[in-house]
């Protein structure tokens, strides 16, 4: 386990070497979030604190970045992601009923994970799929036409997904 | 299979002194001629066309590979007889039998369409017609914007170049000095597809005329507003013309670097694009010397992260110099000081889009579209409650009734039209005496709304208009960065009102309250954002102030939507099968089997999956 996040910390180290290479090397800060987001999952405070001294930023500026920006997550994630579609579209086909279904299903608010950390539950602006309201993302899948029933059933899916794996 | 023919009717022109680059044919190539056998085409001589055309194929062994085909009366018996060969839908028409060697020599081995044939089309947005025309959907649409989107395969660049694709970039760097192509695009009367509609040629201008030096171009695809997705399937669908459209515009304004800032939560658009750039750069349409001239440019994606704010330029362009989106007093206008302090170009995706078309049929062409102070046509993200959702490009002009009944096929489920809702966070609600508004920038904004980066929300009377204006107004606040006090502050205290008067502590003077705060925080924000956050609940209350009295008085929510002023009762319809006491998860729910149950107005959390679960309409909500 140790070893697997030193390469990952090797990579990210790769990359911001490589972004360090290139002009306005700062303005990469937020590609090399999304590129430590992609390999932990969401942003650890060791590798924040990495990233602030191979760019030469400000931790303070850092934080301040990572903060602003709701895509990134600073609390460890679940194996799967549940983004629920908040949009006008699906708000008004629904999306609160489904919203709510999930979490009573879950038992986890907005923004936690669940204790056996397979899931955790967001809230998304507007996934693009307005045509098929009321939409989920769940990791990088689309889910369309749900309801407070149809998207229990696919959580149970998941469930059974994970155990099987 | 991509289409194979390129340069489709542009050949002999000018534009060869910089041929577009191919990369080899793929063999096998399958051709399918419909040759018009009509009672017209025959009387000129179809029938023997199509004899030499057999004995053609026959002498160069390919009857294998192409398959030919009689068709019915076509219609265009004044350009008969006509040949259509596909892929690429090419239309030869006044065709004599001495032609028929030179387009199979010409066509069918060495894939160059003969260009004196070929029947012109008038304008690119045709083909899509051609294709899609006879569907209901598509009749009152005109697609400039999304002409090429299911049409053409987006991850394969000779397919775009069937489609006339990156000539417009060929005729701007061999016909045309930078001030030309700035005053074609002031000609059409362009404006800004992302939401405020400035004069995009002006844009431009400004830019055009800084100082020489690094400028930069940038397209925002930071598609933030809930409801619109046109510009998700613009590059989903055609990449490739958003490039087309930046370089010209980096040609224009002296720049050679691009940026496309897209939402992360696109992926498959990412994707695509990053596919487009490479395959543009393999072909010489970016890097250096582009098709062989002297201009040199090249395209970046940077990926956004999620805050709605960075839709606003200065804090898209603070976003990606690495920092938090937050905006900026303007003056001084990207134009000016903008990414990195360069002067800097920042359209959007639609608007992006249109340049190709306009460099191509030309600015005056396009300014016949659309109305007095609007040029061209606008896409919408239709959704919500209306029969078909999706995106519909229109003319400027059309009104929202063509839009939500005519193109979207009205409200289904028999329920009754409310108000359609434009412009997003930013826009307002419009109710039926406004649905023959003509749509462009200044009628929605007499009317109350804004055109917005065009989202479209159908909304009808299940939706309680108050609990949508704290909706939006919850999402701007959310969304506010924090900078100025008014945006940041005023949303908070608008957001309390309203979740008031949902939950029924709503007191009278808080609607005149809510009035007096949105037209300060209209005045005195300093982006865009703050300053239409107010839009949704202002149009609201001036629309449907009957429902805030409701709500406030009477505490009565019309819809059925706000549970606080909701009770749940069973009535005489139920069986007693019991379904709904398993779904409730508080157990408010008594009653035996085969009887009539009853639900504890103490105990109910007013979830509603009584409502929903129940089969004989035996919940109701009152």
């Amino acid at each position: 386990m140790v070893e697997m996040a030193q390469e990952k910390m090797d990579e990210l180290r790769t990359f911001i070497a490589a972004c360090m290479q290139k002009e306005y090397s700062d303005s990469y800060l937020i590609a090399v979030l999304h590129k430590a987001q992609e390999l932990f999952g969401y942003l650890p405070v060791e590798v924040m604190d990495e990233v602030a001294q191979r760019m030469n930023i400000p931790t303070a500026h850092l934080w301040g970045v990572a903060t602003f920006y709701h895509y990134f997550n600073l609390k460890p994630i679940g194996k799967y992601v549940i983004s629920v579609c908040l949009g006008t579209a699906c708000y008004v086909k629904g999306a609160t009923e489904v919203l709510e279904a999930i979490k009573r299903e879950l038992g986890v608010e907005i923004g936690q994970t669940t204790a056996d950390n397979l899931f955790t539950l967001h809230e998304a602006r507007c996934l693009g799929a307005c045509g098929i309201a009321p939409v989920i993302m769940i990791n990088d899948k689309i889910y369309g036409e749900l309801d407070a029933k149809k998207v229990v059933a696919l959580i149970n899916q998941y469930r059974k997904t994970a155990q099987v794996a | 299979m991509g289409f194979q023919n390129t340069e489709t009717k542009n050949s002999g022109n000018i534009h060869f002194g910089m041929r577009i680059e191919r990369k080899a044919t793929v063999p096998e190539v399958h051709y399918k001629i419909t040759l018009c056998d009509g009672t017209s085409c025959i009387r000129k001589q179809s029938k023997q066309i199509h004899q030499i055309l057999d004995q053609e194929l026959r002498k160069r062994n390919l009857k294998e590979v192409v398959s030919v085909h009689l068709s019915g009366c076509l219609g265009m018996c004044a350009k008969g007889p006509i040949l259509i060969i596909n892929p690429g839908y090419v239309m030869y028409g006044n065709i004599t039998e001495a032609d028929i060697p030179e387009i199979v020599e010409s066509h069918l081995v060495h894939d160059t369409p003969v260009a004196r044939l070929m029947v012109e089309e008038n304008h690119l947005y045709n083909r899509f017609f051609r294709i899609f025309g006879d569907v209901d959907f598509f009749g009152k649409q005109m697609r400039i914007t999304l002409r090429n989107c299911g049409i053409i395969d987006p991850e394969n660049i000779d397919d775009y170049l069937s489609v006339r694709g990156y000539e417009a970039l060929a005729k701007v760097l061999t016909d045309m000095k930078p001030e030309q192509v700035v005053s074609e695009v002031k000609k059409s009367g362009l404006r800004g597809r992302g939401g405020a509609g400035f004069p995009t040629g002006m844009k431009w201008e400004f830019t055009a005329k800084q100082p020489a030096g690094e400028k930069y171009v940038i397209c925002n695809a930071d598609e933030g507003d809930p409801g619109a997705f046109m510009d998700r399937s613009a590059i989903e669908g055609d990449p490739h013309t958003v490039l087309e459209g930046m370089i010209i515009g980096g040609y224009a304004v002296g720049s050679s670097r691009g940026v496309v800032y897209i939402r992360a939560e696109y992926p498959l658009a990412i994707k695509r694009l990053e596919k487009a750039i490479a395959a543009a750069r393999e072909h010489g349409f970016l890097g250096q010397n582009i098709l062989g001239s002297n201009f040199s440019f090249d395209i970046e994606i940077r990926l956004g992260a999620g805050a709605f704010v960075c839709g606003e330029e200065t804090a898209l362009i603070h976003s990606i110099e690495g920092s938090r989106g937050m905006p900026r007093p303007r003056p001084p206008f990207p134009a000016v000081s903008g990414l990195f302090g360069r002067p800097t170009l920042i359209n959007n995706v639609e608007t992006w889009a249109n340049i190709p078309v306009i460099i191509l049929d030309g600015g005056e062409w396009f300014s016949g579209i659309g109305t007095q102070g609007s040029k061209g046509t606008k896409v919408f993200a239709l959704a919500g409650k209306v029969r078909n959702t999706g995106l519909v490009e229109v003319p400027m002009g059309t009104t929202l009734r063509e839009i939500v009944f005519d193109i979207g096929g009205g409200i289904p489920n028999g329920r009754k039209f409310k108000a359609v809702q434009t412009g997003g966070p930013s826009g307002g609600c419009l109710p039926e005496p406004y649905l023959d508004t003509p749509i462009d920038y200044e009628s929605l904004a007499k009317a109350g709304s804004i055109m917005g980066s065009g989202g479209m929300i159908v909304i009808d009377e299940d939706s309680c208009m108050v609990n949508i204006a704290r909706f939006f107004i919850e999402f701007t606040q959310s969304e506010s960065c924090g900078k100025c006090a008014p945006c940041r502050e005023g949303t908070r205290r608008m957001l309390e009102i309203l979740t008031r008067i949902t939950e029924g502590k709503g007191c009278p003077e808080d609607i005149d309250k809510l009035e007096r705060l949105g037209a300060m925080i209209k005045k005195s924000s300093l982006c865009g954002l703050g300053q239409s956050a107010p839009n949704p609940i202002l149009s609201t209350i001036k629309n449907f102030r009957e429902e805030y009295e409701e709500h406030v008085n009477q505490k009565k929510c019309r819809a059925g939507v706000c549970a606080a002023m909701l009770s749940y009762t069973i009535n005489d319809n139920c069986v007693g099968c019991g379904a709904c006491k398993r779904a409730c998860p508080v157990n408010a729910i008594d009653g035996t089997r085969k009887e009539k149950h009853h639900i504890d107005p103490n105990k109910c959390i007013k979830c509603g999956q009584c409502y929903s679960v129940c089969k004989f309409s035996a919940v109701a909500k009152a």
